[in-house]
């Protein structure tokens, strides 16, 4: 009938169907009478279809609007609707359940056989059901505070996973012939190799752009040699393992929550528990692991490629032989620059693996579920990266290294 | 006389503030084939995941094979279970599902494992489908995958979870068939959820009623007994197929 309805619609201008949605123009006569002192008649005629809604609920809205003390009844009359859709149906329903909440009654009668099946469908004869308690808006204070405590109980959980991760570290350490190797070798392959052309582009592009912009400015101090300090000091220390984890984090991190989280949805992981595969020694900690392993060799390639993009400019536009740059780059960076880098991205990969894991675990719902967990998990990731490089900046700070 | 397979005494559960079921008892002897039925939100899949340890209960006991409560603390399986969706790992082919558990669990040869795997797949009318990956099989065909996959550790107690849910009828009469026929031939006991009534009275031997409002155990029997002697008015308009929905003209 619906299909029926749409293709008999008349074709209409399209000014005359934005009137029509737009509450501007009905099609429909909508008359008021009144049967006596205390009771009314709204006598209604012609097509209330689904385009006419908007100009029918703009009548419901003034006759509610208006509605004066001491009215007992309305009866709205339908013998003159050639033809009434279920939509517009529905909103006579609310109509009548907001006068009867004023303790006005309100009935729907006459109408052709066509017209009274539709009364009948949409319960316009049988008993009227509770409205919904409408919402209340809350207030701007209660919004904060519900997300500083949605914060706190995230956080709470993602120290609950880590306690856990440990406690399922140390047994699978007693029991190496439990770990997922299959996995870890997967991870290695996917969040490694598979990411290894992406790392290494980005950060030459790292090391170029960096060059490039300071090279102008060391030029005017004729200290153009130092563009090799630079780009060195600050790609092993800081942007090489930084840039690497943000590629990880936007490629295998969102593939690992929602990898976890596919499988938490479709019943997977309580699949894996009834076979007597844990998800923490089967499922994180092989990921875990996989990252871990990975993330040294990826931090010295990026280290590597941006210093070699650096190297270019320095080339090009400062007309520094290649070998002068490097003797300078072994002067700038010393071997503690490059082991605070790796640290960093080691540990950067541990915190990628574990939220990513850990709101993958978290999943509920459907694939709606799937996708906000996601999500949270890139932006707990990228919140976590910037976080734990400020605290080790200044940890490597106090101790010197 | 043995002892029950399932045993359940003062079980309360639910989740967060929500209690779905009080102060239940119940027992399900070796052999049987044991229906837990009800209408939509009253718990039965809930109930499910409490009897295979997957939740924790509130209060009560729950005990599979008198070993006490069943714990998935990554130990080898003692029973099967099949989930609604059939829960097959999608990464993997119907062959390596079923070999899954087997491999970890066992010291078998490859070879072995998979005459294994073979034999339960043709168990379950699923001959030749090992290479295949559960996205190129059919519901009813997921589902008795599942069943071959849970079958795989040759365990005494399997749980259903609405195994004919979804499926067309023939596919829900065979999937009926393969459940009576391995329980009739293997002894297995069936835990089985369901609101299927063809499903019910086809083979379920001893059931309980779950309700919604009262949160409690409503009737406990088998079937065709309840649906024919019980005062109950919710059973007999479950059993009768009842609606309190007004009937459109």
């Amino acid at each position: 009938m619906v299909d029926g309805e749409t293709l008999d619609r008349p074709s209409m201008a399209f000014d005359q169907r934005l009137s029509l949605v737009a509450g501007m123009l009905q099609r429909f006569t909508w008359e008021q009478s009144e049967l006596g002192p205390t009771r009314t008649r709204v006598q209604l005629g012609g097509q209330i279809t689904i385009d006419d809604a908007a100009a029918l609920w703009k009548r419901i809205s003034e006759t509610l609007i208006h509605i004066e003390e001491g009215l007992q009844g309305i009866e709205v009359e339908l013998s003159r609707v050639d033809r009434l859709d279920g939509a517009c149906m529905a909103l006579l329903v609310q109509f009548r359940t907001d006068l009867r909440q004023r303790n006005v009654r309100c009935e729907f009668v006459g109408g052709s056989e066509e017209v009274r099946r539709i009364v009948d469908l949409y319960g316009g004869r049988s008993r009227v059901r509770q409205t919904r308690a409408k919402r209340r808006p809350v207030s701007a204070i209660a919004q904060v505070g519900e997300a500083t405590l949605s914060v706190i109980d995230e956080a709470k959980q993602i120290l609950d996973f880590f306690g856990r991760l440990l406690a399922s570290t140390v047994h699978v350490a007693r029991h190496p012939k439990r770990l997922n190797l299959r996995d870890v070798g997967l991870t290695i392959e996917r969040a490694g190799a598979d990411a290894a052309p992406i790392v290494l582009l980005i950060n030459f592009l790292i090391g170029f752009v960096m060059a490039y912009q300071s090279a102008a400015q060391l030029k005017q101090f004729g200290a153009s040699i130092y563009v090799a300090d630079l780009v060195g000091v600050s790609m092993t220390r800081e942007l090489g393992p930084l840039m690497m984890a943000i590629i990880i984090c936007g490629r295998s991190g969102a593939a690992f929550a929602a990898e976890l989280g596919t499988m938490k949805v479709s019943e997977e992981v309580d699949a894996l528990r009834t076979l007597g595969f844990l998800p923490l020694p089967f499922l994180v900690i092989p990921r875990m692991l996989g990252l871990i392993l990975l993330a040294p060799v990826l931090v010295l390639m990026a280290d590597a490629i941006g210093i070699c993009g650096g190297a270019l400019v320095a080339s090009l536009a400062l007309d520094i032989t290649p070998a002068s740059f490097l003797i300078q780059l072994q002067s700038a960076v010393k071997a503690s620059d490059i082991l605070s880098g790796i640290i960093k991205g080691t540990v950067f990969c541990a915190a990628i693996a574990l939220i990513s894991c850990q709101q993958g675990l978290a999943t509920t719902g459907g694939a709606e579920g799937v996708g906000r967990r996601t999500t949270s998990a890139v932006v707990g990731i990228l919140f976590t990266l910037i976080l734990l490089d400020a605290l080790f900046t200044v940890l490597l700070g106090v101790f010197g290294i | 006389m043995s002892k029950p397979m399932v045993t359940v005494r003062d079980l309360c559960m639910g989740y967060g503030k929500t209690t779905l079921l009080r102060d239940a008892s119940f027992e399900v002897e070796r052999g049987d084939i044991f229906v837990i039925l009800g209408g939509s939100g009253c718990g039965k899949s809930t109930l499910l995941r409490h009897l295979i340890g997957l939740e924790d209960p509130i209060s009560g006991t729950i005990s599979i094979a008198g070993m006490g409560t069943p714990r998935l603390d990554g130990a080898a399986p003692r029973f099967g279970v099949m989930f609604q969706s059939g829960a097959l790992f999608s990464s993997m082919t119907v062959g390596e599902n079923v070999a899954f558990a087997l491999q970890e669990w066992t010291h078998l040869p490859l070879e072995a494992v998979d005459a294994i795997v073979r034999a339960k797949l043709a168990l379950v009318g699923l001959e030749g489908a090992e290479s295949k990956l559960p996205a190129e099989l059919s519901g009813g065909m997921r589902k008795r995958a599942a069943i071959a996959r849970a079958m795989a550790f040759e365990p005494n107690l399997i749980f259903l979870d609405e195994p004919s849910a979804g499926l067309d009828p023939v596919s829900a009469v065979e999937l009926d068939e393969l459940i009576l026929a391995l329980n009739r031939n293997l002894g297995l006991t069936v835990v089985m959820v369901t609101h299927e009534l063809e499903s019910i009275f086809k083979v379920g031997k001893h059931c309980i009623m779950l309700d919604r409002e009262t949160r409690s155990i409503i009737a406990r029997g088998e079937p065709q007994q309840l649906r024919s002697e019980s005062d109950d008015p919710r059973v007999r308009r479950f059993f009768n197929r009842e609606t309190s929905v007004p009937q459109w003209q």
